[in-house]
């Protein structure tokens, strides 16, 4: 069975249903993460104290350069797709899913080093909300790898049957990638410089 | 969403330089942190760079900046409940049920 409007526009909407179906699951995630926030308001505002300078801004930053780089990449990997370039759209998604693994592989250093001192989620407020708000933000880096892999890997195929859609799938991933990206934008400066 | 290969070739080098931009910013982030700014300023400031860079990641990388109707509606509603939820914490101060209005007075000759 044939799935309609995989590539051609609905009528209604103007819009390929994978492409709708993101942005309402991006607005989902918005809620979710904006929960959290919401959280972390409430606990900071009614905290007596709030500690400054227990994590490290410069593994922090780092991440933060890794990450948006890794959002050119994702975005360029569309472009490319979109000039009929399948080996250097290809490329790029792998590109992205290396700097991903980068950011992984840095927060496992953060986290060991805070387990390490005993600073656990059970430490403190702080640290409660810390591994909360970072801990969901890499299970959504998880995801994400997972999906680029099946693109640069098995889902691939698609490219020779059908190129339309599988540019539009690196592109739906690309919004879920960025929207990743953005939300990491604002845990930044929140949880580590203020 | 564009199709001409010369438009997504110019394309290209808008997202290089906004990733430029964003690396940019950044680096103001964590070079302001450094004169330790009093607690509501610094907030203010982290928040306006962090929107500032949230915005350049929505408009360019993610196209929000040229897409279909239907897609600003199913933001501008998420908007709507996201700031509802913002302030469901006040309804954790203004909830009065379960609490005692007036307390009696102790019965005497107990």
């Amino acid at each position: 069975m044939e799935i309609p409007y995989t590539v051609e526009q609905r009528p209604d909407t103007g819009l390929a249903n994978g492409k709708l179906g993101i942005w309402l699951f991006l607005a989902s995630e918005v809620m979710l993460f904006g929960a959290l926030f919401s959280t972390y308001i409430l606990l900071r505002v009614g905290a007596i104290e709030w500690p400054h300078g227990e994590l490290s801004v410069k593994l922090g930053a780092i991440n933060t350069v890794i990450l948006i780089c890794s959002s050119v990449t994702m975005v360029v990997a569309w472009a490319k797709l979109k000039l009929n370039d399948f080996a250097k759209g290809r490329l790029y998604v792998i590109v992205t899913v290396v700097l991903a693994a980068v950011f992984l592989v840095n927060k496992y250093f953060e986290y060991a080093e805070h387990f390490a001192k005993g600073e656990g989620p059970w430490h403190s407020t702080f640290f409660a909300i810390y591994f909360t708000l970072t801990g969901l933000h890499g299970l959504h880096i998880v995801g994400g790898i997972v999906v680029m892999l099946y693109l640069a890997g098995p889902g691939a195929g698609l490219w020779k049957r059908n190129p339309e859609q599988y540019t539009n799938r690196v592109e739906y991933t690309g919004l879920y990638w960025h929207f990743v990206d953005l939300v990491w934008i604002f845990l930044f400066p929140v949880l580590y410089l203020l | 969403m564009q199709s001409d290969p010369e438009a997504i070739r110019k394309s290209i080098r808008t997202y290089g330089i906004v990733g430029g931009l964003l690396l940019v910013f950044t680096a103001i982030t964590v070079g302001v942190n450094q004169f330790h700014l009093a607690v509501p300023l610094a907030i203010t400031v982290a928040l306006i760079i962090a929107t500032t860079k949230g915005s350049m990641v929505a408009a360019i990388f993610m196209h929000l900046s040229h897409e279909k109707k239907w897609i600003y509606g199913a933001l501008l509603l998420t908007v709507v409940f996201f700031i509802v939820l913002l302030f469901v914490p006040l309804a954790t101060v203004s909830d009065t049920i379960g609490t005692p209005t007036h307390v009696a007075a102790p019965a005497e000759g107990h």
